[in-house]
């Protein structure tokens, strides 16, 4: 993610705070549609749409990484067609029942929310995100926690792939973690993640960190930033308030 | 200069791990700390930092390692850990160089040019930019020798400097030992480097110091050294 966020595209250039307000405004937007508003929904892609394409990023990259909290999400909503069954459209001869709208509009909720804030974590630095932060006067406290729990998730994972790959070396032929493992494994990982997150953060205060980061500075709030929010926040209102690809649809199909 | 007086430590009660440890490191002496594993040596140095609570008086440049003073120690003391992979915490090799630089309060450029300094006398240019999740072992080691040379502590501490380095590092870090003028602790199991950089030896042995003497003397007693799981320096075997 840090490489990603390296990069440099006139979206990377934005100002933090600006990416930050619009990511927010646009995952709240995304939220408030109703639960049958599949149709005005789809005018939302545009926005991840447009930044995949501004900041060179690949829409591939963003599914391979979050590949395994994408299908929580998903996961979500399944219960619904079978909750909901009073029947809210038919296409052709078929009845489709409000559930499965209302499941289909979740999922879809919750993959743009996660889109929006992986764009927004893809071309920002994290450091840049929290002095950002900080300049909205979240507490220090809070953003410092945001930043090592970040940098833990790293720790974390790098754990679980050195372990997981010391034990495929000592177990030839097995597919995945024997279940006899799992208890010791979780356990042997737990310690070993807590042993090097103190560590960490040992080195840390070796280093004369107290409570808060020495944030980056950051950077000017230029004519582009102004422009982009000035867009989003145009176009974020007028999909929210307006079910475009109803209306377009409905300029065609009488 | 550090000065231990009657220092004793423990991680479980009643099992201690150092006991009755009386010395003193004197002003720009480079001293090597060895032992066999398990002897104690990372756990010393953690003492002197205060990243483990100690029995006795144990004093920094004439400041009691304790909680007031922590901070200020640790501002004169840098730490080189056994485990690079634990001291590097920011995403690239020169962030994490300014880190401790910048959270004294210099300012970003100029934490940047000491780095660079710190990076051209290592031979590590190379390093500048690249990511610490992507690169070797022996370069995080470099890399992590060079964070804690960048921020010019008074007195240095490094766990097993050599260990996992080409020869062609380790003589980098050797020379680089040579020429500071710090207080110094050196604590491996490389006895020729510690031959070569240190003039005084401290051998730990079941929770004492069981040999404190000039590096030449002790390091070709081989009696001593055998007697706790030590052999001769490489370079002295030979002979
Ligand atoms: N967290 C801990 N809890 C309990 N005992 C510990 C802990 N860390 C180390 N020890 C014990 O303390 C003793 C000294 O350990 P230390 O790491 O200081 O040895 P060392 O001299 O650095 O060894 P090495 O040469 O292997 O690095 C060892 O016997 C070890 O088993
Ligand atoms: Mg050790």
């Amino acid at each position: 993610m840090e490489e990603l966020a390296a990069q440099d595209s006139p979206v990377h250039r934005l100002h933090p705070l600006a990416k930050l307000l619009v990511a927010v405004g646009y995952i709240l937007a995304v939220m408030s549609f109703p639960k049958y508003a599949l149709t005005g929904l789809f005018a939302m892609l545009l926005y991840p749409l447009a930044l995949f394409q501004l900041s060179g990023i690949r829409v591939s990259t963003c599914f391979y990484k979050l590949r395994v909290i994408l299908p929580l999400v998903c996961a979500v909503g399944v219960a619904n067609p079978f909750l909901d069954r009073a029947v809210a459209l038919r296409v052709g001869t078929v009845a489709v029942p409000g559930g499965v709208i209302s499941m289909l509009t979740l999922m879809l909720k919750g993959v743009l929310a996660l889109m929006a804030s992986f764009l927004l974590v893809a071309t920002t630095r994290m450091d840049s995100l929290c002095a950002s932060l900080r300049r909205l006067r979240v507490p220090g406290v809070l953003v410092t926690l945001l930043l090592l729990t970040y940098r833990y998730v790293g720790v974390l994972v790098d754990e679980v792939s050195a372990m997981s790959q010391a034990y495929a070396l000592r177990a030839p032929g097995q597919r995945g973690l024997h279940i006899s493992a799992w208890g010791s494994f979780l356990g042997q990982l737990l310690l070993r993640s807590m042993d090097r997150a103190q560590e960490l953060y040992s080195a840390m205060l070796l280093r004369g960190f107290h409570d808060h980061f020495h944030y980056v500075a950051i950077p000017p709030f230029r004519r582009d930033s102004a422009v982009y929010m000035a867009t989003s926040a145009a176009f974020i209102a007028l999909a929210r308030g307006v079910d475009l690809p109803r209306l377009l649809g409905g300029l065609f199909v009488r | 200069m550090i000065v231990f007086e009657d220092v004793g430590f423990s991680y479980e009660r009643g099992v201690p791990v150092l006991e009755g440890l009386s010395l003193s490191i004197h002003a720009g002496e480079c001293v090597g700390l060895i032992g066999a594993n398990g002897a104690g040596k990372s756990t010393l140095m953690q003492l002197v930092l205060g990243l483990l609570p100690h029995n006795g008086s144990l004093r920094v440049d004439g400041l009691e390692v304790e909680k007031k003073n922590l901070a200020e120690v640790r501002r004169r003391v840098g730490y080189v850990l056994q485990d690079s992979d634990n001291q590097m915490f920011m995403p690239t090799v020169l962030e994490d160089m300014v880190f401790g630089p910048c959270n004294y309060g210099m300012p970003r450029a100029e934490a940047e040019a000491r780095a660079d300094e710190v990076l051209a006398e290592l031979g590590l240019e190379a390093l500048r930019n690249r990511y610490n999740h992507k690169i070797s072992g022996g370069e995080k080691r470099m890399a992590a020798i060079a964070t804690i040379l960048a921020m010019r502590p008074s007195v240095i501490l490094m766990d097993e400097p050599s260990a996992t380095l080409d020869p062609v590092n380790r003589r980098t870090v050797i020379r680089a030992i040579g020429r500071m003028e710090q207080t110094r602790l050196i604590a491996s199991h490389d006895l020729d480097m510690i031959l070569d950089t240190c003039s005084r030896v401290l051998l730990l042995s079941g929770g004492h110091v069981v040999a404190d003497g000039p590096a030449e003397a002790i390091l070709r007693d081989r009696a001593l050294l055998e007697a706790h799981r030590m052999e001769l320096p490489l370079c002295l075997q030979r002979l």
